[in-house]
């Protein structure tokens, strides 16, 4: 599979699924089962992704400076800043690690 | 509400909503372009997709597993893509009839619009709300996003600057607003369990993936659930009110 035929797949397969909310009768996915399990796939997907965003090079697990800044922005997410301040916060802390030495 | 103050109130939350989203696009062109993509691929994904989380999961898993992890990355979007859908049949009546409009509406339909759609008191306010946060995050979001990508493509490796650590911090801030009751945080700490067991067991892309089965597991028998008939429609307005600005997927909106 080459990089185009990838990004253009995946994109056709969320643009269709936006349409196809438009196309079907309501009733069929306003269920409470329906809703609750797209919502929580919702959050399985994410949790998941920051996992492997945080502590993955690969299909190793490592420990960096990713780690600390996400705590960083996990206790700016608690105390309600702005969401553009919680991942600028993440970023500059792992530069500064970076750049300090103490963290990979 | 007079009429008036009602579009006011739409048009200034759509703009917060919109600018404050845009201007994170810069981080999604730039880790794109270091997860391997050219500057076009990165604005085909911004122009053609359009749905910030399924948008960072592609790169993510590409930038872990490559062109082999193809499938698993295709994979994953789609699955985050899906409340798009329910979305879609939220705002279907805000939008009205006739296909062109409706095609246009289907493509702007995300977060950040359907949350100050729906935030909106009034029909007209409602209709307002959706068209002027989905233009204003398309056209911001795709400016940004090639400036990323080309500032990335500048910079090289942009980990220097923590922007690998700005990603996951987008996506715990997508997930926070959503913990607000103890199913979701149960999936929530099940799936990063499951997610770290499977990272050194399995290719690139897939540990997501099985991270996404708790997901049905904790859901269709609605284990942890609140009682039966007080789940919200869109279970995701119960936490619109709940926090602060936000990303290119993350609900809420009216501040």
């Amino acid at each position: 599979m080459t990089l185009w035929q990838i990004i253009l797949l995946a994109s056709i397969a969320v643009l269709a699924l936006k349409l196809v909310g438009f196309l079907v009768p309501p009733r069929v996915l306003e269920t409470p089962t329906a809703a609750r399990t797209a919502n929580l796939t919702t959050v399985a997907l994410l949790s998941a992704l920051i996992v492997v965003q945080t502590v993955s090079a690969g299909q190793q697990l490592v420990l960096d400076a990713r780690l600390p800044a996400l705590v960083i922005a996990a206790g700016l997410l608690a105390v309600r800043a702005p969401f553009i301040l919680v991942i600028v916060a993440a970023a500059a802390f792992a530069a500064l690690l970076r750049m300090l030495g103490w963290a990979a | 509400m007079s009429d008036t103050a009602a579009r006011r109130d739409a048009r200034r939350a759509s703009l917060a909503v919109g600018l404050a989203v845009s201007a994170y696009g810069v981080s999604f062109g730039a880790l794109a372009v270091t997860a391997g993509l050219d500057v076009w691929q990165t604005c085909v994904l911004s122009l053609v997709m359009f749905s910030g989380g399924s948008q960072f999961a592609v790169i993510g898993v590409l930038a872990s597993g490559g062109t082999a992890a193809g499938p698993a990355a295709i994979a994953g979007a789609t699955l985050l893509g899906l409340r798009n859908t329910l979305y879609a049949v939220r705002v279907s009546p805000i939008v009205g009839p006739g296909w062109v409009r409706r095609l246009a509406a289907g493509h702007l339909t995300i977060d950040e619009s359907t949350a100050v759609a729906t935030a909106q008191p009034t029909p007209e306010g409602q209709r307002l709300g959706f068209w002027m946060t989905g233009l204003i995050i398309y056209i911001g979001w795709n400016l940004t996003t090639l400036a990323g990508a080309l500032l990335g493509d500048l910079l090289g490796d942009v980990s220097r600057f923590g922007l690998d650590a700005a990603a996951a911090a987008a996506f715990l801030g997508l997930v926070w607003p959503r913990l607000s009751a103890l199913q979701p945080v149960v999936v929530a700490v099940a799936a990063a369990v499951v997610t770290v067991v499977a990272i050194p067991a399995l290719p690139p892309g897939l540990p997501v993936l099985v991270a996404a089965l708790v997901a049905l597991i904790v859901g269709l028998p609605d284990l942890f659930g609140r009682r039966p008939g007080t789940e919200p429609l869109s279970p995701h307005d119960a936490a619109l009110d709940e926090h602060g600005p936000p990303a290119p997927d993350a609900g809420e909106a009216h501040r």
